[in-house]
């Protein structure tokens, strides 16, 4: 088999614009999480986390302020280097050399033990595993949507321009912001800068998107455009991580909630179960606040 | 008022402002830019030696007049055998001077840029080098047009400091005519003084003109 001809890989050599995972089969093991630790400080926000996340799943994270969540989200790509504790990601989906994936070499799983000192390029691997949305959304001031959005796989991916640009256009306009291709970010409302934020990663072509909490810092009348994309990609498939304090999008969607307090998971379950009927008597509370802030 | 002499004098301190000053303000700056950039690297960089080496570098150029260092070079230098023309000593002590403190300029405008750009680089899979070059420095460079723009204003006067290196630029081209009319020093001085203002006045024009565009992808 031609390197070309990987899993997730269209007769023509080009991979589905649309298709998530590289087409991997679902609920197989992705990325596995155990005995995560990581101190700022005398701070200790994580304290022994285990995750283990499947493909075409969605799990959310959800917590209070400062139980980890957050934390937790950025050690999955690197931007926060635990100390102890370890992440093995699943061999790549994506075949090695394949042009235009975030992974390349990606055979092999990959592990990362934080209680020795990681290397910058096995970061760079875990990192190339996936995409991250952020709050505040991080779009380049300087660069229209459109170049916001082909600067990863051009520049880094080495996708010919052409493509990206066909393929950054497609998802644009698949989130209803075909027309805004050369706006610059600041002249679009909250709700579509966050757009663009999901379209960004998406165009790295991701095996993982990590939202971190994406809708905090919307007006409340723009959430629902951006929850509503974020549906429709854990519909189609793609494999989630998302920080976030919306609970009727953490129910409708999630497969498994994870409730964090103090640098530990509290209780993790079905979002019918923890939602209806969560075990722990912190999880109780913590819902309840969150549904009647005014009690 | 002697005004025929200064209609005579207009074109010879015109051109050597023409041929003196603006191109060794040009010169100087571009060099000094590479400088100042290098030492705000360096400022910033986590490692303590060479975050020493920054922060010395600006704190010696700051803390020293600008034509003691331009004495050090042209005359000072020969003592140890090295003997520069006028016109590169000029332009090494003017460079040097840029980069001290216009690196202090870059280095601020750097730490203005927020943390999140950085990280939405690294995510899209950039390492440091190439967010700093294409997502960091452009978004910097907006921040920095107007103080830089100031150091270079302030570097098309300091250029007359060379007139004391024996390099011929414009002041030192109203020296020259008036060693031969000593009763008229006011006048040409004057008129010397006149061409600088003008220069300055375009490229403040400019620097506006710079800031508008570089404000097309600003929230206003």
């Amino acid at each position: 088999m031609s390197p070309t001809e990987g899993a997730g890989t269209e007769p023509n050599g080009t991979p589905d614009v649309l298709e998530p995972g590289g087409g991997a089969r679902p609920g197989t093991p992705l990325l596995t999480v155990r005995g995560l630790h990581k101190s700022f400080g005398d701070n200790s926000v994580l304290r022994g986390i285990d995750l283990d996340v499947r493909r075409g799943s969605v799990t959310a994270l959800i917590g209070p302020s400062g139980s980890g969540k957050t934390t937790l989200l950025r050690s999955l790509n690197g931007l926060s280097i635990p100390d102890a504790g370890r992440i093995t990601a699943a061999p790549s989906a994506h075949p090695s050399g394949d042009p235009g994936t975030k992974t390349e070499g990606g055979d092999a799983p990959l592990t990362l033990d934080f209680s020795r000192k990681t290397t910058k390029r096995q970061r760079f691997a875990l990192r190339d595993r996936s995409a991250m949305v952020f709050q505040q959304h991080n779009l380049f001031p300087h660069r229209t949507v459109l170049q916001n959005v082909i600067e990863g796989p051009v520049q880094v991916q080495r996708v010919a321009r052409a493509d990206a640009v066909e393929r950054a256009t497609e998802l644009l306009e698949r989130v209803g912001l075909g027309e805004k291709r050369d706006a610059y970010p600041h002249e679009l409302s909250g709700g579509q800068q966050q757009r663009v934020g999901i379209v960004r990663a998406l165009a790295l072509r991701p095996e993982l998107l990590l939202f971190d909490e994406p809708t905090s810092a919307l007006d409340p009348e723009l959430v629902g455009e951006v929850l509503t994309v974020m549906k429709e990609l854990a519909d189609e498939g793609w494999t989630m991580v998302v920080v976030t304090h919306e609970l009727q999008f953490a129910r409708a969607v999630a497969d498994e909630v994870l409730f964090l307090d103090g640098g530990h998971v509290v209780e993790r379950g079905a979002p019918r179960q923890l939602f209806r009927e969560p075990r722990e008597e912190r999880t109780r509370q913590f819902l309840h606040r969150l549904l009647h802030p005014m009690e | 008022m002697d005004w025929e002499l200064a209609r005579e004098a207009f074109w010879p301190i015109l051109s050597g402002g023409l041929t003196g000053t603006i191109p060794l303000t040009l010169v100087s700056f571009a060099i000094g830019l590479v400088i100042a950039l290098v030492v705000a690297l360096l400022r910033l960089s986590s490692n303590v030696v060479l975050a020493w080496i920054g922060t010395a570098y600006v704190s010696v150029i700051r803390g020293t007049p600008l034509l003691v260092q331009l004495f050090i070079v042209f005359y000072g230098l020969p003592n140890l055998g090295i003997v520069v023309d006028p016109w590169p000593s000029a332009i090494v002590a003017f460079s040097m001077n840029v980069g001290g403190y216009a690196a202090e300029i870059v280095r601020a405008a750097i730490l203005s840029v927020p943390r999140g750009q950085w990280e939405a680089g690294y995510t899209i899979g950039m390492g440091t080098t190439r967010t700093l070059r294409r997502i960091v420095l452009p978004q910097a460079a907006r921040v920095s047009v107007p103080p830089l723009s100031n150091t270079f204003i302030s570097l098309v006067k300091d250029t007359s400091l060379a007139s004391t290196i024996l390099v011929t630029e414009q002041f030192r081209k109203a020296q020259e005519i008036a060693a031969s009319h000593p009763d008229q020093l006011m006048l040409l001085y004057l008129e010397a003084a006149l061409i600088y203002w003008i220069f300055c006045t375009v490229l403040a024009a400019g620097q506006r003109a710079i800031e508008k565009r570089l404000d097309r992808y600003v929230a206003h």
